[in-house]
């Protein structure tokens, strides 16, 4: 029987830790449940932040909100709104693709480094984090960053711990600067599209100055090629026009607007298009972006991959039914051939215990990530072994 | 005469500086090393002139093997080595010890690749910061961090200082725009991070090589996003008769959904002498002016000036001043982006960096004028106004005997006070020397320490720029 800790302060925390380390036992972290993604932890322990909860910083005149790590997403995204204004990175929900029930929280999407499809124009988690505090394997609590801006003093540690998995320590608040929401979004929709076809119009796009937030594509019997506009609807109408007029040899485009818009954007943020059978494994691949249909043709053809582009073609999302491997073998060949890296997102536990879920990294790259990590957690008791 | 101290140098690297440099001899072709006395004081400072060192040899090697082979040889002989790109740090960044070689990467300068499709560039570390711009230029590209000293400033102390700059507002600093490095490791080790892809595999570690003031490795190579340039920009004026009515209408502005690409900000000090300088049509009869500048079509320039218009009129501003014509543009940024220069004609000055909450906009500039008139010299004030990040210019007389430790002392204080109402030390200049004892104030012992494990982690000897960005006391012997 696995037992729950749930820290309510950076002292208890520390606590917890510091006899962890000391006893030399493993403790798996978590926000709210929702990301079971990488290595499966081998731990006695949870350690849960979801007592560690509420905003302790909102200045919405400077675009700044900080929040203790176990604060639900949808309570700050519901406090931002009513203030006209938005995380704008658009971090995925991972519960409908994992089939998970937990509740996100700021820390999770933190640790995970999660981005959605204006990750193109704005960044991930990494880009907007301005600020932490993070308890470490030491069971020390530390600051990096604070509430303003701009800020270069110290080791940025700041982006290190975005996307750290739990592996460094343990994120006890965040701040993140915010954006304004857009005023209106508008997508543009082409059709009939083939994979390399596609790539070339979002990329096309993405090189004119007109500012588009979002750049997929969902292969099919009718292919959709999506191209999303956000701000003010008279700078949209305008931007929408010179690029149709630009794409017109991608043929004619269809509009959505606003509401309509916005469920397609979550549907792709959530990876909802690739529509995965429940036993299929899921893979998310980083690539550049001229570099998408090639790895996907081949892993369609080699395992019958299903599909779909998001980044204008540098984020491929596939689901594979069959091998044994999950596909590993082919998609890290892939990688190898291509640069760009995978992450086994979905699969069974004892698949993911038996295959490095986390693209493995040269050597002398490694090298430098064990120093790192040995020094934030030298006992190696949060999260062993989740990033492989 | 300064109040910034290094340690002594180390007598038995300097007792063997003729083994060390026939070692370096041996690794580099003869015009790749520098040793006599008049070639190196070139190297002995950088933009932060009050302090000055003679290195122990300076090495300007070509390749990255010639990086890796200088490393892992003064790794062996534990000889310290200050990475140097244009030496444009004002704050003492690249600043020599005698017992140090000192590695310039300046003729590593080649563009190795241009990917429109994809949006990025391939550059040695060595190339300019304005270069990497000029390279894609006319495929109608950018590259969007813009230091004030990007004429000369190279991407690989961009890199090492995590440079920001005027525009940053709405395209980010170096970090957000670098996706990825080449890297040598004092061992000598080559690594890569990241790539081309938009997210990189494992810890973000380049997330960590931006900003870490060449202390953790040397960037011989870097690829970077390049960004489709504006179909037009245009800057306005706006000038107010107090800060208050001018920090709030900044917040107004922002607060309505609209991020300029710059707002920057001057006090009357400055404009007087930008003015001076750059016959920018700057307003000489008030307290704060804003440089605002929109980008878009001519429609969306309209459109956005007269919504910035709009809320400005809340704020009683007393003048306001579109630009006409590229002329005028051009003239109005040179009058911002020669600030420093123009000022250094008058006096000499120490260019503060701390950022704050725009909200403490006023406050902090009561104390700065406070804090100036306490130590009876005068400041200017030069701001990036949307983001916060102040720029302070205490102004002195380094002939005059205790002037240059006063505005020292001054300068200090000002960044306590960043600190105090929930800002930073440094925004975009980085740490170097200059506020390496300052640190204790942002951070406690264990905030440091941790930091001081990495450096340790990644180069145990401390050899990679050792004497900066922590305080001297407290350091792991």
């Amino acid at each position: 029987m696995t037992s729950i800790l749930l820290p309510d302060s950076e002292a208890e925390l520390e606590a917890i830790i510091t006899e962890a380390a000391a006893t030399a036992s493993p403790i798996a972290i978590h926000g709210g449940g929702s990301r079971d993604i990488g290595r499966p932890v081998q731990a006695a322990r949870v350690l849960s932040t979801q007592a560690m909860t509420g905003v302790t910083l909102y200045e919405p005149s400077e675009l700044v909100l900080s929040a203790r790590a176990g604060t639900p997403l949808a309570e700050i995204e519901a406090l931002l709104d009513q203030n006209r204004q938005r995380l704008a990175f658009e971090p995925i929900d991972y519960r409908p693709l994992l089939g998970t029930h937990g509740e996100p929280t700021i820390g999770g999407v933190t640790a995970s480094n999660a981005s959605g499809p204006r990750r193109i124009q704005a960044g991930a988690a990494r880009d907007q984090l301005i600020g932490i505090r993070v308890t470490t394997g030491r069971g020390e609590t530390i600051k990096s960053g604070g509430r303003v801006m701009k800020n270069v003093t110290g080791y940025d540690f700041v982006k290190l711990l975005a996307g750290s998995w739990g592996t460094l320590g343990v994120l006890t608040e965040v701040t993140y600067k915010l954006l304004p929401k857009a005023e209106t979004e508008t997508t543009l929709i082409f059709e009939g599209l083939d994979d390399i076809r596609a790539v070339e119009a979002m990329t096309t796009a993405l090189g004119t100055p007109f500012e588009i937030t979002g750049a997929a594509h969902l292969p099919g019997a009718l292919s959709q090629t999506l191209l999303r506009f956000e701000g003010f609807a008279n700078s949209c109408e305008y931007r929408i026009a010179r690029l149709r007029d630009l794409l017109s040899a991608f043929g004619d485009a269809e509009a959505v607007r606003d509401g309509a818009s916005a469920d397609l954007w979550r549907a792709i943020r959530d990876a909802g298009p690739l529509d995965a059978g429940e036993d299929d494994v899921v893979w998310r691949i980083s690539v550049k972006p001229t570099d998408g249909p090639a790895v996907a043709a081949r892993l369609h053809a080699e395992l019958g991959a299903r599909y779909f582009f998001d980044w204008s073609g540098g984020l491929v999302w596939a689901a594979i039914a069959g091998p044994a491997d999950g596909g590993a073998a082919s998609v890290r060949s892939l990688m190898a051939v291509f640069g760009g890296h995978a992450t086994m997102i979905r699969a069974p536990h004892g698949l993911r215990a038996a295959i490095p879920p986390f693209q493995p990294e040269a050597p002398a790259v490694t090298a430098i990530t064990r120093r790192i990590r040995e020094s934030f957690d030298p006992a190696g008791v949060l999260n062993p072994g989740r990033m492989g | 005469m300064s109040a910034i101290l290094m340690p002594k140098p180390d007598e038995r690297v300097l007792a063997r500086r003729d083994a060390i440099i026939a070692g370096l001899a041996a690794l580099l072709p003869p015009e790749a090393l520098i040793t006599s006395e008049d070639e190196r004081r070139a190297y002995e400072t950088d933009a932060l002139t009050a302090y000055r060192q003679m290195p122990l040899a300076v090495v300007l090697p070509q390749t990255t093997a010639q990086v890796a082979a200088i490393l892992a040889f003064l790794n062996a002989e534990g000889v310290k080595v200050v990475a140097r790109g244009a030496g444009t740090s004002l704050a003492g960044g690249a600043l020599p010890t005698a017992d140090a070689v000192v590695l310039g990467v300046s003729k590593m300068n080649r563009v190795l690749g241009v990917d429109i499709a994809n949006r990025t560039i391939r550059v040695e570390a060595g190339v300019t910061n304005l270069g990497v711009s000029a390279a894609v230029q006319h495929l109608g590209f950018f590259y969007a961090p813009d230091p004030s000293s990007q004429l000369a400033c190279t991407i690989a102390g961009n890199i090492g200082m995590n440079s920001g700059g005027a525009h940053c507002l709405k395209y980010g600093v170096t970090t957000n725009n670098v996706l990825g490095v080449k890297m040598v490791m004092i061992d000598g080790t080559i690594v890569e991070i990241g790539g081309e892809a938009l997210d990189a595999a494992g810890l973000d570690l380049l997330g960590l090589i931006v900003g870490s003031e060449g202390q953790i490795g040397v960037v011989t190579e870097a690829t970077l996003r390049i960004l489709p340039l504006a179909e037009g920009a245009r800057p306005m004026l706006m000038g107010f008769q107090s800060a208050e009515a001018c920090g709030a209408c900044v917040a107004a502005i922002i607060g309505s959904g609209i991020i300029p690409v710059a707002i920057e900000y001057m006090d009357r000090p400055a404009i007087r002498v930008c003015e001076a300088f750059a016959h920018a049509g700057y307003p000489l009869d008030v307290e704060a002016l804003l440089i605002i500048e929109v980008e878009g079509s001519e429609e969306e320039i309209a459109d956005l000036i007269s919504r910035i218009t709009a809320i400005a009129a809340d704020y009683n501003p007393a003048t306001m001043k579109v630009s006409q014509s590229e002329a005028e543009s051009a003239a109005i940024w040179k009058g911002r982006k020669s600030a420093f220069g123009a000022m250094g004609r008058i006096a000499d000055y120490m260019c503060m960096d701390g950022t704050i909450p725009t909200g403490q906009l006023p406050r902090v500039l009561t104390g700065i004028a406070d804090i100036c008139n306490g130590y009876g010299l005068e400041v200017a004030n030069i701001f990036h106004a949307g983001d916060g990040n102040l720029h302070p210019l205490v102004l002195f007389n380094a002939n005059k005997p205790g002037e240059l430790e006063k505005a020292e002392a001054a300068g200090a204080d000002i960044l306590k006070l960043c600190v105090e109402v929930g800002g930073c030390l440094t925004g975009e200049h980085g740490v170097g020397v200059e506020k390496r004892e300052l640190m204790v104030h942002q951070f406690n012992t264990i905030d440091l320490d941790q930091q001081m494990r990495i450096k340790t982690a990644l180069d145990p000897q401390w050899l990679l720029n050792p004497h900066k960005v922590f305080p001297l006391e407290g350091r792991p012997v």
